[in-house]
């Protein structure tokens, strides 16, 4: 297969009257490791050497792995884990040691002769062709499948048909969407304990009068914490179902002069006036752009922005998207105080949370 | 050409004499071979194969990165599926790291927390797992790079080039699974996010969400399930891809650079066995070996410090992993486009950078190697690979494909951008809204004429020699340059190129009495082919070259007879 290649184009394709003829291979060059003994003992040395600096290495990790602590002490060496540092260190050193050596020995002591392999078109021969497509039409024209549509037909129908097992048996990957996406967990609460707004994370109501203009609060509906005194299910608000609510319902609290706020509209039409309780509004948390929680708020203009893709919400008008990528407004939730002066909800968000989806405006109450 | 069939290795290293060595037991060995051989045949597949010829190139390596780091993610990854749960079994956290001790999480999380901070090698392992991926898609995409602007996607090896594309797509989706599985708040964005995609989908979009999470997002399922997914079918197709490229590579024989002696009937370099086996495999090695390295030494995806997921929490500056960033950047760059009408809506805001060009950015890439084949009417193999300036409107593609890829991966780090540099986020979106349209086309343009320029420098060195920094004074006070001739073997591989085709005339159009849709798109062909040839330089004849060069030594002459006589002699003047 090392054929001594001859300089003329034989047949190839690409032959054309070349400028300059090819020179041809360069004469091949011994290597100092090839004309000196001296030399080559040394690369010999320097291969074993690396080989032996590699075992060492992988000593040295054994040796890290047994004396070496981890878990709670892990801040040592310079703020690395000393552990993670040496074992990385040791075993990237012994397999580093191993690749040298034996891209050393290549170069230095192999052969260095550059062979030439001659190329042959990717196609087959017209020959193989012929023999080729003689022994499908055999086969084909033997299995008479072209003369027999009945027997073909019906094995496609056959076939094809089993396609849906495949799609059927994927249907229990999840439940239809129904109107999930429609509702939230908030709402109006029961007739004696009207839904309240507490803080995320450490669930306490919130009077309305302790938040001071320009404070921002993450609330969570109270029915999270105590679905008890919603008349909820405690399964309801536990493990998974605890967060899909989250991802829902997800609140921003936010105090300002409420001459600052321009009421807009609810979905029938009428003014959002009373949704608010002395400059403070609640608008759900959920970007209506792909869904990220947003947190960045600006305080002396009232923009809260979204920190995934920058959508920019005007809490002082409706939520209105002022810059970004979000298509709509953020839901503005409805919210009153209790005859105890904490922060509950009215009712509902009236149009779905989050993101797009196709059959959003289906929406009906 | 002097390459003998059986080389003069008389005076190589001893330690790697002419006859092989008979080691102790070679009657043993000979006796499995031979045992092996009546069973597997295995002669007649290394007789052909074993001293196969691999061209020797610096940029031959990328892809072997790609291999190599994936064969250390592979190694990596099983050892990580030992110890992590894939569950979103909500448990209460009782591990090694002190901060969370206490917290609830999914098990999933707690599992990556004690890889971390339990099992020894665990967090090296993590993290080397981390970077290799890393490096697996970042040496896909250099490596992908180098066989489009060399030209090494053309015929035969058109196949294998959608291969590569097909690898980088699974290897896309293989991080981002990959990432996800943690169950840590940074990556909980991420899924939160892809559900948002989903549901942005036109007509099935909520049902999408649904299934893939099992009910509403973020449910309990989507860990175990991109798990499956991460661990078992998509290693599964990559690994097969893998296969079916390296076994592609191997039948039609890796491209060379031309050079004297290196045709396109031929390969020239070293055997597999020994140089390149050894090369090849010492280089798993080297690629390992920084890999541990990097993981033992760089923190990557320290989820830690991130907590666990929950869908009410995230953090200032959440970005994906970077190769997800460019479709980020356009997420957030897009105008806020959204259509209401008969009681749909369409999220042209996620559809556009989402759903619309990452698959069309992975067409456009997949088709390159027909649509330059079907302008040029180029239906040959090629072997011999092309520098980067003697296809002038195929490296300006790239430059404007790249162009359009940074801008957007810019704009998936706008918020940082904005942050480091004191800048307005506003002004920086508007600013890529409008570049990433206009960038690509100046990039495009720039790249054409710098192409041109050098083929220009390549032509004038071949005909005028080269600048040897010697300059000549005349006695008229004039100064001149010495240009000296190029060595052959230089020359020669300057003009190993092919002539550029000739796109068909309108005339020739006419003649040919096609009609209708075939006359317009021969039409359109034969004007793209003038746009994609124009302004080349051509090779020159070897009369022109011979002109050229006559001319040249002419004025050498000239210059050597000036330096002879007059005042540009070293020393004092003599008078």
């Amino acid at each position: 297969m090392t054929d001594a290649h001859n300089n003329d184009a034989h047949g190839g394709e690409l032959a054309v009257a070349e400028p300059i003829p090819d020179p041809g291979l360069p004469e091949h060059q011994w290597r100092p490791t090839d004309v000196d003994p001296a030399k080559e003992k040394r690369a010999e040395r320097q291969v074993a050497t690396l080989f032996g600096l590699s075992a060492l290495s992988t000593i040295a990790f054994l040796v890290a792995y047994f004396t070496l602590d981890i878990g709670d002490n892990w801040h040592v060496i310079g703020g690395f884990g000393a552990s993670t540092m040496a074992l990385g260190v040791f075993l990237g050193l012994a397999l580093l040691c191993i690749g040298v050596g034996v891209i050393h020995w290549a170069r230095k002591l192999m052969a260095d002769h550059e062979l030439v392999e001659l190329r042959h078109p990717a196609r087959s021969s017209d020959e193989d062709r012929e023999v080729a497509v003689q022994a499908i039409t055999d086969g084909i024209t033997e299995s008479g499948i072209g003369r027999r549509p009945l027997i073909r037909n019906s094995l496609l129908g056959a076939v094809g048909l089993l396609g849906l097992p495949a799609v059927v048996l994927l249907r229990d990957l999840g439940p239809l969407p129904g109107k999930k996406l429609y509702h939230t967990i908030w709402g109006s609460g029961t007739k004696d304990a009207p839904m309240r707004i507490v803080r995320d994370g450490i669930w306490t109501p919130i009077l309305a009068s302790d938040l001071e203009i320009g404070d921002l609060v993450n609330c969570q509906p109270d029915a999270l914490h105590n679905p008890e005194r919603y008349d909820i299910d405690p399964s309801e608000v536990e493990g998974v179902n605890l967060q899909i609510h989250k991802s829902k319902a997800s609140l921003i609290l936010l105090r300002m002069d409420p001459n600052d706020i321009k009421p807009g509209k609810d979905a029938n039409g009428e003014s959002r006036a009373n949704w608010t309780v002395d400059g403070i509004v609640a608008y759900s948390k959920i970007c209506t752009h792909v869904g990220c929680p947003i947190s960045l708020n600006e305080r002396t203009t009232h923009h809260l922005l979204c920190p995934c893709h920058q959508s920019t919400f005007d809490l002082a008008d409706s939520g209105k998207v002022v810059f970004g990528p979000a298509g709509r407004p953020l839901p503005q939730l409805p919210i009153t105080v209790d005859d105890e002066g904490y922060l509950v909800a009215q009712s509902d968000f009236d149009e779905p949370v989050g993101p797009s989806f196709w059959e959003r405006d289906y929406y009906e109450r | 050409m002097s390459v003998d069939v059986n080389p003069d290795i008389s005076k190589v290293a001893t330690t790697n004499g002419t006859t092989p060595a008979t080691p102790k037991g070679g009657k043993a060995a000979g006796a499995i071979a031979t045992w092996a051989d009546e069973r597997l045949g295995l002669g007649t597949a290394l007789k052909k194969n074993i001293r196969k010829v691999f061209p020797d190139h610096w940029s031959f390596m990328l892809g072997e990165i790609a291999l190599w780091s994936f064969v250390v993610v592979l190694l990596t990854g099983v050892f990580l599926t030992l110890w992590f749960d894939p569950s979103m079994t909500e448990v209460q956290y009782d591990g090694a790291y002190d901060p969370l001790r206490g917290v609830h999480m999914s098990s999933a999380y707690a599992s990556a927390l004690d890889i971390s901070f339990d099992v020894r090698g665990g967090l090296l392992m993590r993290q080397m797992h981390h970077w290799g991926a890393m490096i697996f898609i970042a040496s896909m995409m250099i490596h992908m790079l180098r066989v489009y602007l060399t030209g090494a996607f053309r015929k035969p090896r058109e196949l294998n080039w959608i291969i590569g594309c097909l690898l980088l797509l699974l290897g896309t989706i293989e991080g981002f699974t990959g990432y996800s599985l943690p169950d840590d708040l940074l990556s909980g964005t991420g899924v939160r996010a892809a559900d948002g995609f989903m549901k942005a989908s036109p007509v099935i979009g909520s049902y999408m969400s649904f299934f893939l999470f099992g009910g509403e997002f973020p449910g309990d399922a989507i860990i175990p399930r991109f798990y499956a997914m991460h661990i078992l079918l998509i290693p599964g197709l990559l690994l097969a891809l893998v296969a079916a490229h390296m076994l592609l590579l191997v039948y039609h024989k890796h491209t060379q650079w031309p050079g004297p002696g290196r045709t396109e009937q031929n390969v020239v370099g070293y055997p597999m066995l020994p140089v390149y086996a050894a090369k090849a495999g010492g280089f798993f090695f080297i690629v390992f070996g920084v890999i541990a390295v990097m993981g033992g030494l760089f923190s990557i995806n320290a989820v830690w410090k991130y907590g666990p997921y929950d869908p009410s929490k995230v953090t200032a500056g959440s970005q994906p992993d970077w190769y997800m960033g460019w479709p980020d950047g356009l997420l957030r760059i897009i105008p806020p486009w959204e259509t209401h009408i008969w009681g749909i809506t369409l999220s042209w805001n996620v559809m556009i950078p989402i759903l619309v060009m990452p698959p069309l950015m992975l067409m456009i890439l997949m088709a390159l190697p027909f649509i330059e084949s079907w302008i040029t009417g180029d239906k040959r193999e090629h072997h011999l690979l092309q520098r980067p300036r003697n296809a002038p409107t195929r490296t300006a593609i790239m430059a404007a494909l790249m162009t359009f890829y940074g801008l957007s991966w810019a704009a998936g780090g706008n918020d940082i951008i904005a942050i480091k540099l004191h800048l307005s986020i506003n002004q920086i979106t508007y600013f890529l809204r409008a570049a990433v349209f206009i960038g690509p086309v100046i990039a495009f343009i720039i790249t054409r004429r710098w192409c041109i320029s050098l083929q220009r420098h390549d032509e004038e060195r071949l005909l005028h020699g080269y600048e040897s920094g010697v300059l000549v004074r005349s006695p008229e006070g004039g100064y001149a340059e010495k240009h000296l001739p190029l060595p052959e073997a230089k020359a020669y591989t300057l003009t190993a190129r092919d002539d550029d085709p000739t796109p068909e005339t309108p005339e020739e159009i006419e003649a040919s009495g096609a009609t209708g849709r075939g006359l317009r798109l021969r039409r359109l062909r034969a004007r793209l082919a003038t746009v994609f040839f124009a302004d080349n330089v051509r090779k020159p004849t070897a009369e022109e070259l011979h002109e050229a060069q006559h001319h040249a030594e002419h004025e050498l002459h000239e210059l050597e007879a000036q330096i002879a006589a007059g005042p540009n002699r070293h020393g004092p003047a003599e008078h």
